[in-house]
């Protein structure tokens, strides 16, 4: 197996007396489609939340390339209404904010899609490239990183150009039909050069055919960026067509983890979730 | 691409010739002519107006505290800038202060900077109070924020009235005896330079992040744009703006004083902002000419007795004006220019038939 990306231990994030994580612990490795399935309300994307600086955990550790970024343990209010497990386990208090966690090389994208509406296409990958200027306001202002700028626009175009939606860069992002503005938010993502991308439901709203191209375009682009995916979705065929590891969750809990063969034939999943074996 | 490189070129010309003809009305009125205030005070609250436009229409921040960094801004100008010892004595006489050879001076500041320096440091002092004050008040949202502003901005107008700091800031006593400009074309340079910038600024990579910012917080957070750091960019250099723009307001007045620096003074750029548009640069300036104009000059009219007997009467112009802007606010809610900027590309791509939108769905 090749080395460990992303490494979280233990994580559970309690909400006042809702205990919404409760003690998860997953690994994705380099080069891996990993996917995190569960029925509605298992909090998925609360977890993604936390792995990408949104929410402090209440407890545990997420470690990405070896080094730990965030950790956490239960404190002020929650020393009393702490209900997890493994308390005294951590003591150091890692947070950083999302925009850090980014520049780390974590990208990710969202269940409902967030492009910047006034912006075009090319634009909106633009932003991305903003995180990696060394220029400074000044310099900035008075134009004098038209170096960094043309080179900044010549590489969103490159990679406009890698994920077919150069034919659309000066069109509104919220006027592209929906597959394409799921694309663009990936490429949105990809421009910020990700090791890890988080995909948050990529299929969600997707028919059978967009799925189908969506899948190939996980596909290739992580050939084609070596990033590593790790990604919630809801979509079965999808999920069990690319995915090299699945976890399980409900109710904030992991119920099991394999590979799509051993998910599919895995009891506790069928029963709290796939809900019967014709179904999938 | 050349088609756009053309049109920007003639966009600078007409923007030169513009202050060419500036130029030419300075030879030709007096200083006292109602044209001439209307421009000058249209220059100022244009700058403002803009100001306000980069924090609220460009980076999503509603914040209301513009009015107090006005103030901060024509103070600093005003105190720095009184020319002489004698002056300074007329000014600040009920605060004098006993050197220790025994002769009375007025106020605390004995000496004057240049008028140019003054002005910087006006910018200076409102973004250093700006600073400051973001640190808390830029971790709220929306009307909070908004809230928070306000209350900085009338905290800042009813300090400087302190009898405390009178050596400073006179009281609740006028400044005046400053330098100031009497003909048009300073304002104008002063006011476009500062508008450049701001284009400027809006246009670069930072500008866009501030964008990013006004659509999705969260996107924008999750593209690595550092929050925090965005917005006190955003907020500190709209302050300076502001406060070059409190500047030259103090000159347009040549008496300066707290009183006029309240919430209502900021609701009339907050007003120019959206009858421009929110974010539009040249959207505000126009509306902050048009502004002006019409309040001060083109329905004096109607303050005249007998204009429309047993109605119009002194005073009436207002209530006029209240109405025009009802209207405006009622069906032309994205303001005169939306989000767009004028321009000559603009112009003539309105005139030729937009080319149907296609969008293959691959």
């Amino acid at each position: 197996m090749s080395k460990n990306l992303l490494h979280v231990e233990n994580v559970t994030m309690q909400f006042g007396g809702v205990v919404a994580v409760n003690n998860l612990t997953l690994d994705v490795c380099e080069g891996e489609i990993v996917s995190l399935i569960g029925p509605n309300g298992a909090v998925k994307t609360t977890a993604f939340n936390v792995v990408t600086g949104v929410y402090e955990p209440t407890n545990g550790l997420v470690s990405f390339d070896g080094k730990t970024i965030i950790e956490s343990f239960p404190r002020g209010k929650m020393k009393k209404a702490y209900a997890g497990e493994n308390r005294g386990m951590y003591t150091h208090r890692i947070v950083r904010t999302p925009d850090k966690i980014t520049k780390l090389g974590i990208a990710r994208t969202f269940q409902n899609i967030r492009l910047f509406k006034s912006m075009t296409v090319f634009e909106n990958v633009l932003v991305a490239m903003h995180m990696r200027k060394k220029s400074n306001l000044f310099t900035a202002t008075f134009m004098l990183n038209y170096k960094e700028e043309r080179a900044m626009r010549a590489e969103v175009e490159h990679l406009l150009s890698e994920v077919g939606l150069l034919d659309v860069r000066d069109e509104l992002a919220t006027s592209l039909p929906y597959g394409m503005q799921r694309r663009l938010e990936i490429a949105r993502a990809l421009a910020t050069k990700p090791t890890l991308l988080l995909l948050d439901e990529p299929a969600a709203g997707m028919n059978p055919q967009e799925t189908d191209e969506l899948t190939a375009f996980i596909r290739y682009i992580r050939d084609k960026f070596g990033v590593t995916i790790f990604m919630i979705e809801h979509h079965m065929n999808l999920v069990m067509d690319i995915s090299d590891r699945i976890y399980v969750i409900d109710f904030g809990k992991l119920i099991a983890h394999g590979t799509p063969e051993e998910i599919q034939n895995n009891e506790v999943v069928i029963k709290a979730y796939l809900g019967g074996s014709d179904d999938v | 691409m050349n088609k756009k490189r053309v049109c920007t070129l003639v966009d600078v010309l007409v923007i030169v010739l513009l202050f060419a003809l500036i130029a030419f009305a300075d030879t030709k009125l007096n200083s006292f002519d109602i044209l001439a205030k209307i421009l000058q005070k249209g220059a100022v609250f244009a700058l403002i107006a803009v100001s306000m436009n980069l924090l609220n229409g460009f980076t999503g921040l509603f914040s209301l505290g513009q009015a107090g960094f006005m103030l901060l801004g024509a103070y600093t100008y005003a105190i720095f800038t009184i020319p002489t010892t004698e002056d300074r004595l007329a000014v600040y006489k009920y605060y004098t202060m006993t050197m220790a050879d025994g002769t009375e001076t007025g106020g605390l500041v004995q000496f004057a900077l240049p008028v140019a320096a003054a002005i910087l440091l006006a910018g200076l002092v409102a973004a250093v109070f700006a600073f400051f004050i973001g640190l808390p008040v830029l971790r709220l949202k929306s009307d909070y924020l908004a809230i928070a502003t306000l209350g900085f901005a009338e905290i800042l107008r009813a300090i400087c009235q302190w009898k405390g700091l009178g050596v400073l800031t006179n009281g609740s006593n006028q400044l005046r005896k400053y330098p100031y400009f009497k003909s048009i074309l300073p304002y104008f340079l002063i006011s476009g330079v500062c508008i450049a910038i701001i284009a400027l600024l809006i246009r670069s990579t930072y500008g866009r992040a501030f964008k990013a910012i006004r659509d999705d917080e969260v996107a924008a957070e999750a593209m690595g744009i550092n929050l925090t750091k965005h917005k006190m960019i955003a907020f500190v250099t709209s302050s300076f703006f502001a406060g070059v723009g409190g500047a030259l307001f103090a000159m347009y007045q040549n008496t300066i004083q707290a009183k006029p620096f309240t919430t209502t003074l900021t609701y009339e750029i907050l007003l120019i902002v959206v009858i421009g548009g929110i974010g539009s640069i040249s959207g505000s300036v126009i509306a902050s000419f048009l502004y002006i104009a019409c309040s001060e000059w083109w329905l004096r009219f109607l303050d005249a007795d007998g204009v429309i007997p047993g109605v119009t009467r002194n005073g009436f112009r207002l209530v006029v004006f209240s109405a025009v802007i009802m209207i405006i606010v009622l069906f032309f809610r994205r303001g005169i220019m939306g989000d767009k900027e004028l321009s000559t590309y603009r112009l003539l791509g309105g005139l030729t038939p937009k080319k149907k939108k296609e969008v293959s769905g691959k």
